[in-house]
């Protein structure tokens, strides 16, 4: 058995380093800055309209990496199988993965599997591992938004949270919207390739949506956003989802979105930039950095008036990355 | 999204708003009370406050049904759902409401209540009949709004013969509520011009209900719907009314109100409630002839019966001052212990719970605003 799931991975990973076949993978390491991160996934369903685990896996930690404007290089991924998982259900997750790396150009060089009893787990659970290399000259940080930088959102939010909720049988809606799960390392290199220095930070809004991503922001770097309704795009079946269900959009996971705050000189490149990558399509400058000792998200609203944009209170949907 | 986008129309929205600074009368303070917490939950959301002028001000009222459910009654459900044999299914916004000592469904359930979220009647429905050895409780709370559909499930198990199906009836009545407000001894210290009436009630009571409260208290009252556009629409209403000294009831949602409401509802409401002599609202007190319970026809689908529940009377933490809230008597940021030690992740009290509470929607979406003593709310960190 454990050799039958160790050919699936080495099928679907495909790599001389993993082929190797040694406890761990040696490289050489590029000369200048180098970025390490690490996530967990335990999404249920494992998988859903427009992705599975496998995937979102790669993309979650490649996006990690993106963050800080580096090309990713290398992952590991760790597998926690539950006994008696069905072995095709973990190969279509394997393949996924693969190919979702090797669209993103990196490697998984190393990895684990361990199975737990029946009951001790749910399926698959996977930790994937990633570090990448930063371009000389470019420090992107969370604590860099200043009053007056722009706020650009890369694309429509909420596709990613409401696809999955969707496949939750006791919301028995249907929608034909998928995850927006994708792997943000060329749009950010055809960012940081236009706008380089100006780039303050970059923020890929996940669990918490928009709304959360702007707080830790705002405490981050200490300073207020203003931003605008209006210029936050939202698919029609994702709003029309959120208002049966009671849920903002704001707060509603992206797995393939990301907020650049830029100094005001450069939005207009950027954003150019952005749109002509087919993951900025939609891009979107949504408002401004603000100076304001209290650190509130502000909005103007579509209907006109002002509101606060808060954290997202508890969790809004369970295990949804 | 077609027949929504129409009423949250941000170009209406500022003409009307137009309309509303030219016609309110300079020196003059106009205050309304809206009574749903539907409707302060728009205007907070919207920011609809921003786009009045300030003579024109909005009072908050009681009608957010979570947050004037009686303490004691939180208890009787917690009291109810630990009972070993018991399934006591609830709508979500139930769980974080503060009963006696601190506790709440969601503490009573990670204790090992067997407590379920539904999100309708049938739902509860469903699981007492997929569990026939489980006792299922559904606890029943809400106006006029979500009293048919708990109607409807107590005729599903009567005909379904569901032995292990019950009710822990809460439902009140909207109109005893607009009453208390109105004939209170503190009516002249909030000093309302006129009150924007419920929405999604009205389209079961219908707004003939109101005409005697309009005509006994001489205020205006416009029914209105709980989109943005609605409200901004029925504030204008009120304004005329008042311009003109008139105290009629007047229905700006009549895309979906009639005079007479809901005829069917009615009656279904009417075949299985009875009207209790009293009932304990949190803020307001004892009011007469305000809530429903089970006629004894179908007391064997009664929890109260079933269970022999006797509410005891609890009474609020003595700092907070929900009850003046809910009576338009203090604005939300005019507690001491708004946003330092209530707040919605660690409510005090109901109105910080319901996103439709007063201090919850002022505490989410307006807190940047300045409070009476000029300074914005910080968020406690």
């Amino acid at each position: 058995m454990a050799q039958l799931i160790d050919e699936i991975f080495r099928d679907a990973f495909d790599n001389p380093l993993l082929d190797q076949g040694n406890d761990q993978a040696g490289f050489d390491v590029p000369a200048g800055r180098m970025v390490m991160s690490t996530d967990g996934y335990v999404i249920s369903p494992l998988f859903f309209p427009g992705g599975d685990i496998g995937s979102l896996a790669v993309h979650g930690t490649v996006n990690d990496l993106a963050m800080a404007g580096a090309r990713p290089l290398h992952l590991a991924a760790s597998y926690i199988i539950e006994e008696g998982f069905p072995l095709a259900d973990l190969q279509r997750i394997a393949i996924g993965m693969g190919n979702a790396a090797r669209n993103a150009g990196v490697a998984i060089v190393t990895g684990d599997t361990k199975v737990v009893e029946r009951g001790k787990g749910d399926g698959v659970f996977i930790v994937t591992t990633g570090i990448g290399r930063v371009p000389p000259g470019l420090d992107l940080s969370g604590d860099r938004a200043r009053p007056g930088d722009r706020v650009i959102l890369s694309g429509t939010i909420g596709d990613h949270g409401v696809a999955v909720m969707s496949t939750r049988n006791n919301l028995g809606f249907e929608t034909q919207i998928l995850s927006d799960s994708a792997a943000l390392d060329g749009l950010v290199a055809d960012m940081v390739g236009a706008a380089g220095p100006s780039l303050r930070l970059l923020r890929d809004p996940t669990r918490g949506g928009l709304a959360s991503t702007l707080n830790e922001i705002a405490l981050q770097s200490g300073v207020g956003f203003l931003i605008e309704e209006n210029a936050i795009p939202v698919r029609a079946e994702v709003a029309a989802a959120c208002e049966l269900l009671g849920l903002d959009p704001l707060h509603v996971a992206n797995e393939g979105k990301l907020v650049a705050v830029v100094a005001p000189e450069a939005a207009e490149t950027l954003l150019a930039v952005m749109r002509a990558h087919p993951l900025g399509r939609d891009a979107s400058l949504i408002g401004h950095v603000t100076r304001d000792e209290q650190r509130f998200v502000q909005m103007t609203t579509s209907f006109g008036g002002g509101r606060i944009v808060d954290w997202l209170m508890g969790e809004q949907l369970p295990r949804i990355c | 999204m077609k027949h929504i986008d129409e009423y949250r129309d941000g170009r209406l929205a500022q003409g009307i708003a137009a309309t509303i600074a030219a016609e309110a009368i300079g020196g003059r303070q106009y205050q309304f009370m809206e009574f749903c917490g539907g409707h302060t939950h728009a205007i907070s959301r919207y920011g609809i406050e921003d786009m009045l002028p300030a003579n024109v001000q909005m009072v908050h009222g009681p009608g957010c049904p979570v947050c004037v459910l009686p303490m004691g009654r939180i208890d009787d459900a917690i009291k109810l759902a630990l009972r070993p044999e018991v399934t006591l299914c609830t709508y979500a916004d139930l769980m974080r409401v503060p009963a006696t000592a601190g506790a709440n469904l969601l503490k009573a359930k990670a204790a090992g209540a067997d407590i379920r979220m539904v999100y309708s009647t049938l739902d509860a429905i469903r699981i007492a009949e997929a569990e026939p050895a489980r006792q299922v409780v559904f606890f029943a709370i809400g106006f006029e709004t979500t009293t048919p559909p708990t109607a409807i499930a107590i005729r599903m198990a009567r005909t379904k013969r569901l032995a292990n199906f019950s009710v822990f009836c809460n439902h009140v009545l909207t109109p005893p509520a607009m009453r208390a407000i109105l004939g209170s001894p503190d009516a002249p210290a909030i000093r309302l011009d006129g009150l924007i009436g419920p929405a999604h009630v009205s389209t079961v009571t219908g707004t003939a209900p109101y005409v005697s409260l309009a005509t006994e208290f001489l205020k205006p009252v416009v029914v209105a719907g709980f989109e943005p556009l609605d409200v901004v629409q029925a504030v204008l209403m009120l304004v005329r009314q008042v311009n003109q000294g008139r105290h009629e009831v007047e229905n700006q949602y009549f895309r979906l109100v009639t005079e007479a409401g809901n005829l069917i509802a009615q009656a279904a409401m009417a075949d299985i409630f009875e009207v209790r002599p009293s009932f304990e609202w949190r803020g307001l007190g004892e009011l007469p002839v305000s809530a429903l319970r089970l006629r004894d026809s179908y007391a064997d689908l009664d929890a109260e019966r079933r269970f022999s529940i006797a509410t005891v009377r609890a009474a609020d933490n003595p700092a907070c001052e929900c009850g003046d809230v809910l009576r338009g008597l203090k604005k939300p940021a005019e507690c001491k212990l708004f946003g330092t030690l209530c707040s919605p992740e660690t409510p005090m009290g109901s109105c910080m719970v319901s996103p439709e509470g007063a201090c919850a929607a002022h505490w989410t979406y307006g807190r940047f605003r300045a409070n009476a003593s000029g300074v914005a709310q910080k968020a406690v960190a």
